[in-house]
């Protein structure tokens, strides 16, 4: 008996030492989802301008650069996976990922390969693991993405796009037959608090809308363009591509910093619980120990009585 | 005297916005003035330059512009950035020995030049000499 309320001590203090852990994780999310969401607020501006100016330039030029017109044989597509660099965050990971795996199989249903680019350490273990084949990978940064990351990653997945699947990259680590026709990022949508659900998009080439402008706004205004209108739009759409990449990278940092706050508040939750049902048990085993113990010192108190009286 | 809405926007926040009388930026085709009632204009910046912004009481105002656009319609004109530095942001003493460390070690990699590039335009956002 007295082993068993020992055990359970070491129980309970084991499951509060869990706890601890999670509930510093879970206020530490906290406080990383406001910071999160403010990046994504203070990247807005710039992300609404540089559609504004792409919007102009549209109007004034041929719209036949490379990234807007679409491969007539596409049959390599790359696909950035965005998870996280630590676990702690329920099924995140797992759902970026299956998300980048129904990709993956859809495209090669469409007859292309898909190329796996991933940035974070999670998503990089699971297909190493696996001994899946690995473009490149980021990591170090998914919970505090600056735009220099995202330029790394973009500058890399333009240049094999830019090479196509016919072409070959002639420096770099990612140098020989790697050239891509479609690039496609996979990154986790923050809906709410409660709620982020994995979006896959295809950020290359891009998918032009036509908008009908209505009459009374009149014509746009003509622009002048230093330089003409094709080289602008030569610098401005690589740019663009690294600004939707890294608009998804925050993006993923806040649903990330998101799902590990409901992960650990639900593992706080639970420990208290486990804590609660264990405690009940050790005092009911230290109580019922007490009583054994009272039972055995008043028989034998009795017994020794009982032995006195026969003596004399 | 007439005044224009001027944005600063760079890609991870806006950095600075409100009533102007000038803006001075290089483009890639030289130096360019926008006053009020300028005509629309859409304009990529020069690498490695800084920009000046005149606002309403006068005091001109120093920007290093990294890897910039310069887009001008009839409501406002904006300056977009991948990054941008105001001049009282800027440590001038290690920005003038980034640039000639950069200028000692040559200009053949690109990296360096980059860094050249990016002093030069710290430099002359805080009215230095280059």
């Amino acid at each position: 008996m007295a082993a068993q309320a020992r055990v359970l001590k070491q129980r309970v203090r084991s499951v509060k030492s869990t706890q601890k852990i999670t509930k510093a994780q879970e206020l530490i999310a906290t406080s990383r989802i406001a910071k999160a969401q403010a990046a994504v607020e203070a990247a807005a501006p710039y992300s609404d301008q540089i559609t504004d100016v792409l919007t102009a330039l549209a109007g004034a030029s041929t719209l036949d650069h490379p990234l807007l017109v679409e491969r007539e044989n596409p049959t390599r597509a790359a696909i950035l996976l965005i998870t996280s660099d630590r676990g702690l965050c329920g099924g995140y990971n797992v759902n970026a990922i299956r998300a980048a795996e129904e990709l993956a199989a859809l495209l090669r249903d469409q007859g292309k390969e898909p190329l796996m680019y991933i940035i974070g350490r999670k998503g990089v273990a699971y297909y190493t693991f696996r001994q899946r084949p690995i473009m490149d990978s980021w990591t170090g940064f998914s919970e505090r993405p600056t735009y220099a990351d995202a330029e790394a990653a973009a500058k890399v997945l333009l240049e094999a796009f830019l090479a196509g699947s016919d072409g070959v990259i002639e420096e770099g680590p990612d140098a020989g037959d790697n050239g891509v026709d479609e690039i496609h990022v996979v990154s986790t949508h923050f809906v709410s608090m409660l709620n982020q659900v994995p979006v896959a998009r295809r950020v290359a080439p891009m998918e032009v809308e036509y908008v009908e402008h209505d009459d009374d706004s009149g014509p746009l205004p003509a622009y002048e363009f230093e330089p003409g209108p094709s080289e602008l739009l030569d610098s401005l759409l690589p740019k663009y591509v690294t600004t939707r990449i890294y608009a998804a990278l925050l993006d993923s940092a806040a649903s990330e910093s998101a799902a590990r706050r409901a992960a650990c508040k639900a593992a706080t939750d639970n420990a208290g619980e486990i804590i609660r049902t264990l405690s009940r048990q050790m005092n009911q085993a230290r109580q019922a120990q007490i009583t054994q113990e009272l039972t055995e010192i008043i028989g034998g108190a009795d017994a020794l009585a009982a032995a006195n009286s026969e003596e004399d | 005297m007439a005044e224009m809405q001027v944005e600063l926007v760079s890609v991870e926040r806006e950095i600075w916005s409100g009533p102007a009388q000038m803006v001075v930026a290089r483009t890639t085709d030289g130096d360019i003035g926008i006053l009020p009632g300028h005509a629309p204009l859409l304009a990529e910046l020069r690498e490695g330059f800084a920009a000046r912004i005149t606002d309403e009481s006068g005091q001109v105002l120093g920007v290093a512009v990294h890897g910039g656009f310069l887009s001008v319609t009839k409501e406002k004109v904006s300056i977009l950035a991948e990054g941008a530095e105001l001049s009282d942001e800027i440590d001038v003493s290690r920005a003038r020995a980034a640039y000639d460390q950069a200028k000692a070690a040559g200009t053949e990699e690109s990296d360096r030049l980059e860094e050249l590039r990016h002093a030069r335009a710290q430099l002359l956002a805080v009215g230095e000499d280059v």
